[in-house]
């Protein structure tokens, strides 16, 4: 499935600056791994050691936040907006 | 500027310059200002601090501002409040008020945020102002912006209650009222960070906006003649409040202005509507869970709230707690503070009053130990929440037989 990302700023100095990019995966878990095929090192920036996602960043798929949704399993079709967005403050 | 380091990473610890960034570009942490606290040993004391001005800027030093405050120069300071009437009304020896629902200019905590970060903005020579906001974070910064004379966005959920949307569009900014819930509000303005140069006051600028909160704490300590309560409510939207009044009492003690031994029992208090914090607290998880928000505490519905671990860690290390307050609580809570202490706050301040009281009723919080409950807004902005429960006790024509009449009926209902 081709889907659109958006890139947050502290991820772009590993895309070439960009702040959109085209990926493809089944689910979230598995673009993750298509976004770490075009640009290595991006998996590490949003997994953890474990393997779960890090716990200040929020990825959202059509502006839903995943955790909603299935989370990592969350499935994705043709033409979807995922975007990763850091956690921030408020009030 | 000798008093710092810049910014450090507060997960890896990581150092990043002084800058308008929040995020670390290698885990996602949020950066906190790094102050060297050794340099500070000794330069700033009790006596220092008090001769300084009646507002928030008595703690300059331990804010992180390099030049003179641009604005909101009379913030904070606000009464800490011995609540004799509420502490008979809940069978307690010592409760005290923390009443920011009179802070100068716009009557919540958030005068203290904005006032660091529309300074800091100043500084790193930006022109417009930005926030997401679910009322009084939006009522600060137009205020400030007009008083800098600088441009600012407002980002706010479109359902907010009315009384914070004109508080907010009286100082002339640009509103924008987003189809959807402050979380969703929060997620836009992110991207929309991304793209525009702005300050974002709880984005690119959360580092030193944060810190402005501190000073609640500070008062706290120094207003009960430089000692900490037992224990600590504290309301929680976005955890950072929470989080940056035991952080306070810790730089307190770091700085030796109290004794090392001193501490508090911080507590959560959130609407169940709205509760992801006291949540993890119960159940005692690190793992934020978000919810959809749905409660009349509008000022506190953020259902993914940032600082929600720093919240949880605060609570758990300072060995206090949390509590939910359901709408009706809340309610009450409302009227609670009013009919006891003459002090009519907003629906975040029912939560903590509630909450408060539950935990005390629960025998969490012992009746004979000293207690102070953080009211961080004003009443009068969220009257809606209100208008179900309140009418004219006596309506009258303008004669004193009418008044005699009316007077007496009242006195037969209540005997």
């Amino acid at each position: 499935m081709a889907v659109l990302v958006r890139i947050p700023t502290p991820l772009r100095t590993l895309t070439k600056g960009s702040a959109e990019i085209q990926a493809k995966g089944e689910t979230v878990d598995s673009l993750i791994g298509d976004l770490e095929r075009q640009y290595p090192g991006l998996k590490d920036r949003l997994l953890d050691e474990s393997g779960e996602l890090r716990r200040f960043i929020n990825i959202y798929v059509n502006q839903e936040d995943i955790r909603f949704l299935q989370a990592k399993k969350t499935a994705l079709k043709d033409g979807d907006e995922v975007s990763i967005v850091p956690a921030i403050a408020g009030g | 500027m000798e008093n710092r380091n810049g910014l450090r990473c507060r997960e890896c610890g990581r150092q990043f310059p002084a800058a308008p960034i929040h995020v670390c570009e290698f885990c996602f942490g949020p950066l906190e200002v790094d102050y060297r606290y050794d340099a500070l040993k000794g330069v700033v004391t009790r006596a220092s601090i008090e001769a300084g001005p009646p507002s928030m800027w008595r703690y300059k030093e331990l804010l992180p501002i390099d030049g003179d405050v641009a604005v909101g120069h009379h913030v904070g300071f606000t009464p800490l409040i011995r609540a004799k009437n509420l502490a008979d009304e809940l069978g307690c020896r010592e409760i005290w008020v923390k009443n920011d629902s009179v802070c100068h200019p716009t009557w919540s905590f958030k005068d203290r945020v904005v006032a660091v970060a529309v300074t800091k903005a100043r500084e790193f020579g930006f022109d417009t102002l930005a926030c997401a906001s679910t009322g009084n974070l939006a009522n600060s910064v137009a205020a400030h912006a007009a008083e800098g004379q600088l441009k600012s966005y407002i980002f706010i959920p479109a359902d907010l209650e009315q009384g914070k949307v004109i508080a907010t569009l009286v100082y002339n900014p640009t509103l924008v009222a987003v189809h959807g819930t402050y979380d969703e509000v929060n997620r836009l303005c992110s991207e929309i960070a991304d793209k525009y140069r702005w300050a974002f006051v709880n984005v690119n600028f959360r580092p030193y906006y944060s810190e402005g909160s501190k000073s609640y704490g500070y008062e706290i300590v120094e207003q009960l003649g430089w000692k900490t309560p037992a224990h600590i409510v504290v309301p929680c939207a976005g955890g950072s409040l929470i989080t940056k009044i035991w952080k306070a009492i810790k730089e307190l003690k770091l700085l030796g202005l109290i004794d090392e031994k001193s501490s508090a029992k911080m507590y959560a208090a959130q609407a169940l509507g709205c509760g992801p914090i006291v949540t993890m607290i119960k159940n005692d998880t690190d793992v934020l869970v978000p919810v959809r928000p749905s409660t009349i505490a509008k000022s506190l519905a953020i259902g993914n709230p940032a600082d929600g671990y720093y919240a949880y860690k605060a609570a758990k290390e300072s060995g206090g707690s949390g509590e939910h307050a359901t709408d009706e609580e809340i309610v009450e809570g409302m009227l609670l503070l009013a009919r006891t202490e003459g002090i009519f706050t907003e629906t975040a301040g029912g939560v903590t009053v509630a909450a408060a009281k539950k935990l005390i009723e629960r025998g969490v919080i012992p009746r004979d130990e000293s207690i102070v409950i953080c009211i961080t807004g004003n009443g009068l902005k969220t009257p809606d929440s209100l208008q179900d429960r309140l009418e004219a006790h006596v309506k009258i024509k303008p004669s004193l037989s009418a008044f005699d009449r009316a007077l007496a009926d009242l006195k037969s209902q209540t005997s």
